[in-house]
């Protein structure tokens, strides 16, 4: 029985819907090749002897007639060397190497291709002769870029004894590096790559409980509503709140080993920004360029749109290939909205019965499917590594009922609502702290407390429900105006507007403020605490609220982010003795 | 042997089917002539099942029957003639010339669908525009090869606004050499005498090239006549290396007629009726500007749509929103108190405007006097609120501060007149001299040094506050 040269023929074409018979020998989710130009589809229904293909390129030119051939395999991606550093479309054809075919636009009928095959990489052999290989278990290593080093395992379905290794050395990633002798007796070869369907989440030994943060420098999002490492986030808002701008800086401060960068369905220019900007941002851990650990999935809105929709499960396998080498990788997804919309689309086009909004009614399971794959887990050969996905939503009319932003606050644990008024505010980032939640402040309660103090949760608490009770005091002065709230509650307002500037808003432009550690994070807030109770000390001993709330020490507070630089805290505790010192003045005047 | 079909066996508004067809591509064009006219119809097939293909005819379908036609399949995609000659014409929103100067002759036929520029082959757009408007310049800076709409609503003084910024903009740089792409789509005939007249008055006619769909024209005609205007604005921007400046007005008369073509086809509906293709649909439009690394051209993008019932969160200003790069936003309340241009600066944004400006490109102080401006004026909007229901006088003295600087602000940084075209410096320093009208301390997004180095000591403001 030979799947390989399997034909069908082309019966109609509708965008990148393509219909066809003499499909009775395909696989469902099969990978085609279709008409003369071999554009890459994917069989997506089987109806006897008739199928429906997706096609991944342009269909302009197709005719009814022509012919379809099977490849036997399932849409995959090739895992090896080559991925950190680059730029792939939705299918993993690398953008450099397309625009050696074409200087600038990317044409149809490129046909399949993935890694460098040229290049050879300095490959380091893990086993020897008479070795037994469980599935998942590294055989070999290369150090890919300066940063990551990756590891070549065994695929999950295999396993055998290593019946002979090359010398260390540089191999190309066809070469073969090891034989294994399966159970079976069969001897197959081993080089430096692995293929695996994007469709099909790699297997792992264990899940455990997300337990560590995911450290991002940007206040808001660490101290008040943190991400973990192996969790989940979603980052809906209108255009014009920031989503773009909140991913960027995740991708390029957040502490993750390697980021995937999915850009699916959103503007050229921002993939070009990070290829034109990451190289030249140096992360704070390593001291290397961030670019070294990010891998990039490019489908900018006017790429085909079935691609779209494969491009996120492009971008979660390669990091599950990551995950499994040990590495805790962070996924940026923007925007996954674009991407529902790519199953809208399809759908419309399969004529399937719409649910809301035109959506199909699998939209919920898709997303969670998709959100499942993120997660802490102990891989096949007992490493701990991390998925975190952090999915930006694009919701239409900036409205949080509709159906993606809804089905996507089922999945995930962490949601940083981005507010039209903010942005239009100029607060940035515009995370809004009263729709804002994370479910993961429980989880890593007992890594605050050992990593930074056990007193950092009560303050974060006893802060945030200080910017509830402003805002409830806000509604009142819309009411009756400022002036005719008794002092208490004046003080409560102008300490809400210390923590909105000078902790909440944070300037991703400004070198010091762009990454902040979570030291100075508690220190800043342990500040704004300070002189809030200092405050309340001397409004009861009499002190009226205007001297308080016009003193130049505020001017200070507001400021404090750029004039303390992140390496050197002491200066906060300056700032805490000036305090101190107008307060005890202050008290000995009244 | 070009095979001719004598039979239509549907006709549905612009959609028409025929059967039996054999050797037919999907987005083949098709020319349809009637018996009794001499006039070819244009069509193109958007659908093939089996041997039926749809076709969506891009001139009106009034008179066809199912008898009195011969379809022929011309074997090409939708393709139009470019050259240097393009200058100074006018075409259709098929591409034809409408002009009277006969019809272009070239080697070069181009696709009017494009194809997508693949992003490593872009260049990301750092260079500052001045259009001496000091609302856009200060605000939200425009930047060559950016796309920035101006989301407007019927009535309001759009048209103005883009003819003042095609006479001021200064998009040139190094490179001197500049074309303007005009594409009217289902826009009033005094609409586009109005473009004409600014191109004529600006002495630029001939480096101007017009598509123009009537409001009366056939409707199937709005789609591809932006299509027709990008790719001449492609073809001159990347092979003859111009500045390209595109003005398409109106997109909202070509989403209705995107809808309108889906309905009849009879496509699952999305928000409001429009197709859910619409955001990929417009995508394939706004995503063709831009510039490359290997061509000093660029294509700068100025769409203009208006807002139905001024609603931002209509799905065609909020689609248009997540694909562009920003977008000037036109309001009606400071149409009405005659603030011209109208623009609402909070919802507004460029998004392109952070690499393109400060030190180097404009002044050091840009960004944090942009910042600080908005929320001054953000602040504004809240005392104002506030002030509906107490009343002026029982606002605290800051507040009232805040109530002076936005009429300042409306007045004499908004309000400027058609022909008044202010420097970038001019711009930025009426700026720090409205924001005199506040208390130093409420100047919290500028440091020290930039207050001590730009803010006036002597204004009208606070000599007025001494003398007070």
């Amino acid at each position: 029985m030979s799947s390989q040269s399997n034909t069908a023929t082309v019966t109609g074409i509708n965008g990148p819907v393509v219909t066809a018979k003499g499909m009775s020998n395909f696989k469902m989710r099969e990978m085609v090749t279709v008409g003369p130009k071999l554009l890459i589809g994917e069989v997506i229904i089987l109806d006897g002897d008739k199928g429906t293909i997706q096609v991944y390129e342009e269909t302009v030119g197709l005719k009814v007639g022509d012919q379809i051939q099977s490849t036997g395999k399932p849409l995959s991606v090739r895992l090896g060397p080559g991925l950190l550093k680059n730029m792939f479309d939705g299918i993993e054809r690398p953008l450099t190497k397309i625009r050696e075919i074409s200087p600038v636009f990317i044409p149809e009928g490129i046909g399949l291709m993935n890694l460098d095959e040229e290049k050879k990489w300095p490959v380091e052999i893990l086993v020897k002769e008479g070795d037994v290989l469980e599935p998942g278990d590294p055989y070999a290593q290369i150090k890919e870029t300066e940063m990551i080093t990756i590891k070549l395992m065994t695929s999950p379905e295999q396993a055998g004894t290593v019946k002979s290794v090359q010398p260390d050395g540089e191999y190309s990633i066809n070469e073969p590096l090891i034989e294994l002798e399966t159970k079976d007796g069969e001897i197959i070869n081993l080089d430096s790559t692995q293929d695996w369907s994007i469709r099909q989440p790699r297997p792992v030994k264990a899940r455990l409980e997300p337990d560590e943060i995911l450290l991002t420098g940007t206040r808001i999002i660490d101290t008040f509503f943190p991400l973990a490492k192996g969790g989940t986030a979603a980052i809906p808002g209108g255009f014009g709140t920031g989503k773009t701008m909140t991913q960027h800086q995740l991708a390029k401060w957040s502490d993750a080993d390697v980021i995937i960068y999915i850009g699916c369905g959103e503007r050229g220019n921002e993939m070009t920004e990070v290829i034109e900007d990451f190289p030249n941002l140096i992360d704070p851990r390593s001291g290397k360029s961030i670019m070294e650990r990010t891998v990039m999935i490019a489908n900018t809105s006017n790429m085909p749109v079935a691609a779209r929709e494969a491009s996120i499960y492009t971008g979660i396998t390669i990091a599950e290939w990551f995950r499994d080498m040990g590495y805790n990788v962070a996924i940026m997804a923007d925007s996954t909205s674009r991407w529902a919309e790519a199953l809208r689309e399809i759908s419309g086009r399969l004529e399937e019965m719409p649910a809301e909004e035109g959506y199909p009614a699998y939209l919920s399971s898709r997303i969670a499917e998709f959100y499942e794959r993120a997660g802490s887990v102990k891989t096949l050969n007992g490493e701990k590594g991390s998925i975190s996905i952090i999915g930006a939503v694009s919701p239409a009319g900036g409205d949080f009922s509709e159906p993606v932003t809804e089905n996507t606050k089922r999945f995930v644990n962490t949601f940083l609502g981005l507010d039209r008024d903010l942005a239009y505010a100029r607060h940035y980032p515009a995370i809004n702290w009263l729709t804002s939640y994370s479910g993961y402040i429980k989880d890593l309660g007992d890594w605050f407390d050992d990593n930074v103090s056990d007193e950092f949760i009560p303050l974060r608490n006893k802060m945030l429900d200080l910017l509830y009770r402003e805002d409830k005091l806000q509604e009142m002065v819309m009411l009756i105006g400022e002036e005719a709230l008794p002092n208490d509650q004046k003080w409560i307002i102008n300490v809400a507007k210390l923590l909105r500037i000078g902790f909440l808003q944070q300037n991703f432009f400004d070198n010091e403020d762009m990454f902040v550690p979570l030291e100075k994070q508690y220190g800043m807030l342990q500040t704004i605490d300070h002189i809030y109770e200092r405050g309340l000390e001397g409004l009861r001993y009499g002190i009226p609220s205007s001297e308080l709330i016009n003193a130049d020490l505020n001017d200070k507070i507001l400021k404090m982010k750029y004039t303390i630089p992140n390496n050197d805290l002491s200066q906060l505790k300056k700032l805490n003795q000036e305090i101190d010192d107008f307060y005890d003045a202050l008290l000995r005047r009244y | 042997m070009k095979k001719e079909y004598l039979k239509i066996d549907n006709i549905n508004g612009s959609i028409i089917e025929i059967d039996d067809v054999d050797d037919v591509f999907y987005g083949e064009v098709v020319n349809i002539k009637e018996e009794s006219s001499d006039e070819i119809k244009k069509g193109k097939v958007v659908k093939l099942d089996e041997d039926k293909a749809t076709i969506q005819v891009f001139q009106s379908t009034t008179g066809l029957a199912s008898d009195n036609a011969t379809t022929v399949f011309t074997g090409k995609s939708f393709d139009i003639p470019e050259s240097k000659e393009v200058l100074g014409r006018i075409f259709n929103g098929l591409g034809e010339p409408i002009d009277g100067g006969g019809n272009l002759y070239s080697g070069e036929e181009k696709d009017i669908d494009g194809a997508p520029i693949n992003p490593i082959s872009r260049q990301y757009p750092r260079n500052f525009v001045q259009t001496g408007i000091s609302s856009i310049d200060v605000l939200m800076t425009l930047i060559r090869g950016q796309k920035l709409p101006i989301f407007s609503g019927n009535g309001l003084s759009h048209n103005q606004l883009a003819a003042q910024i095609v006479k001021q903009a200064r998009l040139t740089g190094d490179n001197e050499d500049f074309a303007i792409v005009f594409c009217a789509i289902g826009v009033k005939h005094d609409d586009e005498q109005f473009f004409r007249k600014t191109f004529e008055e600006a002495n630029v006619m001939d480096h101007v090239v017009m598509y123009i769909n009537y409001a009366n024209d056939p409707v199937a005609e709005r789609n591809s006549a932006p299509r027709c205007a990008l790719t001449t604005a492609e073809y001159l921007a990347f092979e003859e290396n111009k500045n390209v400046l595109v003005i398409i007005s109106d997109i909202t008369a070509y989403a209705e007629a995107l809808r309108e073509i889906s309905s009849a086809r009879e496509e699952v509906p999305s928000r409001k009726g429009y197709p859910g293709y619409m955001y990929s649909d417009f995508a394939s439009l706004y995503e063709r500007a831009g510039m490359l690394k290997d061509s000093p051209g660029s294509i700068t993008f100025l769409p203009i749509l208006t807002m139905p019932n001024d609603d931002i969160t209509h799905p065609i200003p909020d689609l248009t929103g997540f694909i562009t790069e920003g977008q000037i936003v036109l309001n009606r309340d400071l149409e009405q108190q005659s603030i011209y241009p109208p623009i609402d600066i909070l919802p507004s944004l460029s998004r392109l405007m952070k690499d393109g400006i400060g030190e180097g490109f404009t002044r050091e102080d840009h960004q944090d006097l942009a910042n600080q401006l908005f929320a001054a004026y953000s602040r504004v909007m809240e005392v104002r609120d506030l002030s509906q229901i107490m009343g002026e006088d029982d606002l605290s003295e800051l507040d009232k501060k805040y109530m002076e600087f936005g009429r300042e602000f409306e007045n004499r940084f908004l309000n400027q007149s058609f022909d008044e075209n202010r420097s970038i410096i001019e711009s930025l320093d009426l700026g720090w001299e409205l924001l005199t009208i506040l208390p130093q301390t409420e100047l919290n997004r500028l440091s020290p040094e930039l207050i001590e180095k730009y803010l006036p000591k002597n204004t009208r403001y606070t000599v007025e506050a001494f003398n007070g």
